[in-house]
C-alpha cells in the first residue's frame, strides 16, 4: 500500500511542478524511466536466450543471435518424447510439492509457539534457528551425505528433500508474521474453548495466508530449481529431479545446450503456475514484509 | 448468593506484584464497574478472573465453584476485547457461533439462540457481513453477541468503548445498560472513564496502584467518598482541596474562615477541605470562599468559573446565564453537610 501512495503522491507533486518548469521535472522521468527499462532488460535477457536457443538447432546454438535463423520446434518433440524427462518432472514435482507442505506447517509451527508462548530458552532456541541461517549450503552437504549414507536414505526421494523440510527462514519469517496477529484474538479464541492447536490452525494461520503464500512460493522455487545436493545425494538417472537431468543431457564430450534449454524452459511451467496462483498475495506479503523490517 | 467472590488476590509479574490483595463479593445480576488510572490493574484482575492470567495466590469463586485451576473456557465467563477481537476471517455468524463451540446444545438449538442473539442486538441482516464490511459500532456488537450467545454467569468487558468516538461511545453505553437490564447477567465492566462508571455501575470499584480503594454506589462514591483519591477521580471538574487545620469550634481555612464542623477529636490537627464545584454557590452574605474570578469556561446550561482565593485556586460551577466576568471579586459559599474533611497526612476521610 504505502510505496503505491507513494508514487501517486510523487506523480502528482511531478505534475505541479511540471507546469511552473516543465524540462527539469520530464528529464528525471526519463532518466528513471531509462534505468529501469535497462534492469529490465537485463533481467529478460537470460530467459530470452533460453528460449530462443530452444528454437534453435546444435549448429547455431553458439551464434548469439537473439532470433534463431530457422526456428523450429524438434528440440521439444525431442525433450518430451524422451522418457527420463517425465520422470525428472515427476521427482521435482513430488519434492518441490512436499517440502512446501511441510515448510507452511511446520515453519509456522514453530514460528507460532516461539512468538506467543513464553517458555524458558525460548530465546536461545530461537537465536539458535536464527544462526543457522549463516552457514551456507555448500558446507552442509557433507553431513547432509553422511546422515544420508548412515539412515540408508541415499538415492531416495526422502533423501532428496530432507534437508528441506523445515527451514530456518521460513521459521524466522513466520514469527515475524505472527507478531502481527493480537494476542487478543488468541485469548478470545481460549476463551471459546478451543485448544492451542486448534486456536494455531484456525485462527492464527488464517490471519497470516499472505505470509504462507510468500513462503509457499520462496520454498517451492527453492527446492524445484535446487541442484547441489540432488546432485550429490542421486546416483540413478530415474532419481534425478529436473535440474539435475537437465544437466546430464549429452555426454562428456558434448553437452547438448539446446536440450537442456529446451527441457528448462518447460520447466519454468509449474513455477509460473505457483506464481500466478499466489501471486496476489506474494505481492502483500513482500509489501508487509518490508514494512516489518 | 455470591456470583462472583475474589479473595485476596495477589498478582505478581517476576518480582513486581502489581495486585496487592484485591477482594470483592458481586451479588448475581449486578453491573459492576472497575475504575482507576492507567496501570492500576484493572485489567490484570479481569484477565485473572477469566483465567487469561495465573494467579500468584487467592481465591476466585464463580457461582461457588472455585475456579482457580480451570481453564477459561470451563470457567463460565465470556469476555469482551478493547480492539473487539472478532475474527476477520470468519462472517458474523461463524464469530458469534464460535461462542457456542462448547455449547452442549443441539444445532437447532444453537441456531435459534444465535438467531435471537442477532435479534436482540439488531444484527439479523449483518449475519452475513465480514467484520471488514462493518462500522466499529457494530463489530463491538458483534463482539457482544459472541460473548452473549453463551449465556455466561459473568460477562467481562475490558474497555470496550474506548476504540469509539464520542457520540457512539454514548450510545453503546446506552446499549449496554439496556442489555444488561434486559438479560440481567452479572457484568464486570472496566474503563477508566468516571462517566462510564458513574452512568453504568449498579456499584463502582475504584482501584489505584493495585489496591481497592472504594466500592460503592454511583452515589456512595460521590457524596461519601473514602479518600481524597476517590474524591477527585470521582466527578468533573474534580473536588476542590483546601488545605485547612481542625481548631476550636470547627475546620480553619488558609483564609482564616472558620467552619462549623464537628471533626472527632482524636483527629491530627492537619486536614483537607474538600467542596465539589457544583457545591459551591454565588452568595453575597458570608463567604466560605472569596476572590477575583481569574478564567471563565462557558459550558452552555453552566459556566465554569475560576477563583484566586489567596494562593489556592478553586474552581466553582455557576449558571450560565449570568456568569460573573474575569476579575470581579466573588463570594462563594456551600452548605455544610457539602463539604468533605480529609486527614493531610493519610488521605482518608475523616467525617
Ligand atoms: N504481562 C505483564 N508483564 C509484566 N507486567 C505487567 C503485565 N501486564 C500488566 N503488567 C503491569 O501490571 C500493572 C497493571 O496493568 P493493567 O494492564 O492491569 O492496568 P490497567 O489498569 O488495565 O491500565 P489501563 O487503563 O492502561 O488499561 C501495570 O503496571 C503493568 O505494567
Ligand atoms: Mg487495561
Amino acid at each position: 500500500m504505502l510505496p503505491e501512495t507513494t508514487v501517486v503522491k510523487a506523480t502528482s507533486d511531478t505534475l505541479l511542478k511540471a507546469e511552473k518548469q516543465k524540462r527539469p521535472a520530464n528529464m528525471g522521468q526519463i532518466i528513471r524511466w531509462l534505468l529501469l527499462f535497462a534492469g529490465g532488460i537485463l533481467m529478460v535477457l537470460p530467459i530470452t536466450y533460453m528460449i530462443s536457443t530452444s528454437l534453435k538447432w546444435p549448429h547455431e546454438i553458439y551464434n548469439l543471435a537473439l532470433i534463431p535463423e530457422e526456428p523450429h520446434l524438434e528440440n521439444y518433440t525431442y525433450v518430451l518424447e524422451d522418457g527420463r524427462f517425465y520422470g525428472w518432472f515427476i521427482n521435482s514435482l513430488i519434492i518441490a510439492m512436499i517440502t512446501t507442505v511441510s515448510n507452511i506447517l511446520f515453519d509456522s509451527l514453530v514460528g507460532y509457539t516461539l512468538c506467543k508462548f513464553r517458555f524458558p530458552g525460548r530465546y536461545i532456541v530461537f537465536i539458535a534457528i536464527l544462526s543457522t541461517l549463516m552457514i551456507p549450503t555448500e558446507m552442509l552437504v557433507i553431513p547432509w551425505y553422511l546422515m544420508s549414507q548412515a539412515f540408508g536414505w541415499l538415492d531416495t526421494h526422502w533423501g532428496i528433500m530432507f534437508p528441506g523440510l523445515m527451514t530456518a527462514f521460513g521459521t524466522f519469517l513466520m514469527k515475524q508474521f505472527f507478531e502481527t496477529v493480537p494476542d487478543d484474538f488468541i485469548e478470545a479464541a481460549r476463551i471459546d474453548g478451543l485448544n492451542e492447536l486448534q486456536i494455531w490452525w484456525s485462527i492464527a494461520m488464517p490471519l497470516v495466508r499472505p505470509a504462507l503464500a510468500a513462503l509457499a512460493i520462496f520454498v517451492f522455487l527453492g527446492n524445484w530449481t535446487a541442484f547441489i545436493w540432488p546432485l550429490i545425494v542421486t546416483n540413478s538417472v530415474e532419481m534425478y529431479t529436473l535440474p539435475v537431468g537437465l544437466s546430464s543431457f549429452g555426454d562428456e564430450a558434448d553437452v547438448q545446450w539446446e536440450l537442456i534449454m529446451t527441457g528448462a524452459a518447460i520447466s519454468t511451467i509449474p513455477t509460473l503456475v505457483v506464481f500466478l496462483v499466489f501471486q496476489r498475495f506474494i505481492i502483500r506479503g513482500v509489501v508487509m514484509a518490508g514494512l516489518k523490517g | 448468593m455470591a456470583n462472583l467472590s475474589l479473595r485476596q488476590l495477589i498478582k505478581r509479574f517476576d518480582k513486581t506484584e502489581v495486585l496487592h490483595g484485591i477482594s470483592l463479593d458481586v451479588e448475581d445480576g449486578e453491573f459492576i464497574v472497575l475504575v482507576g488510572p492507567s496501570g492500576c490493574g484493572k485489567s490484570t484482575t479481569l484477565r485473572l478472573i477469566a483465567g487469561l492470567e495465573e494467579l500468584t495466590s487467592g481465591e476466585i469463586r464463580i457461582q461457588d465453584t472455585v475456579v482457580n485451576h480451570l481453564e477459561p473456557k470451563d470457567r463460565n465467563i465470556a469476555m469482551v476485547f478493547q480492539n473487539y477481537a472478532i475474527y476477520p476471517h470468519m462472517t458474523v455468524r461463524r464469530n458469534i457461533g464460535f461462542g457456542l463451540r462448547t455449547s452442549k446444545l443441539s444445532k437447532v438449538e444453537k441456531k435459534a439462540r444465535l438467531e435471537e442473539v442477532a435479534a436482540i442486538l439488531d444484527m439479523t441482516e449483518l449475519l452475513d457481513r465480514r467484520p471488514s464490511q462493518l462500522s466499529g459500532g457494530q463489530r463491538q456488537r458483534v463482539a457482544i453477541g459472541r460473548a452473549m450467545v453463551r449465556d455466561p454467569a459473568v460477562f467481562l468487558f475490558d474497555e470496550p468503548l474506548s476504540n469509539l468516538d464520542a457520540q457512539l461511545r454514548t450510545q453503546m453505553r446506552l446499549e449496554i445498560k439496556k442489555l444488561h437490564q434486559r438479560v440481567g447477567n452479572t457484568i464486570i465492566f472496566v474503563t477508566h472513564d468516571q462517566v462510564e462508571a458513574m452512568t453504568m455501575a449498579d456499584r463502582i470499584v475504584i482501584m489505584k496502584d493495585g489496591h481497592i480503594l472504594q466500592v460503592g454506589t454511583p452515589s456512595e462514591v460521590y457524596h461519601l467518598p473514602a479518600n481524597t483519591f476517590v474524591a477527585q477521580f470521582i466527578g468533573a471538574p474534580s473536588m476542590n482541596m483546601l488545605p485547612a487545620r481542625v481548631s476550636q469550634g470547627g475546620v480553619k481555612l488558609a483564609s482564616g474562615t472558620v467552619l462549623d464542623i464537628d471533626v472527632p477529636s482524636t483527629q491530627d490537627r492537619n486536614v483537607i477541605l474538600g467542596v465539589r464545584p457544583d457545591d459551591l454557590h454565588l452568595t453575597n452574605d458570608s463567604a466560605l470562599l472569596e476572590g477575583p474570578v481569574t478564567v471563565r469556561e462557558p459550558l452552555g446550561a453552566e459556566t465554569l468559573i475560576y477563583v484566586d482565593t489567596g494562593g489556592d485556586e478553586v474552581i466553582a460551577k455557576v449558571d450560565g446565564r449570568h456568569p460573573p466576568v474575569v476579575g470581579q471579586h466573588v463570594k462563594l459559599t456551600a452548605s455544610t453537610e457539602e463539604l468533605h474533611v480529609f486527614d493531610a497526612r493519610t488521605g482518608t476521610a475523616v467525617i
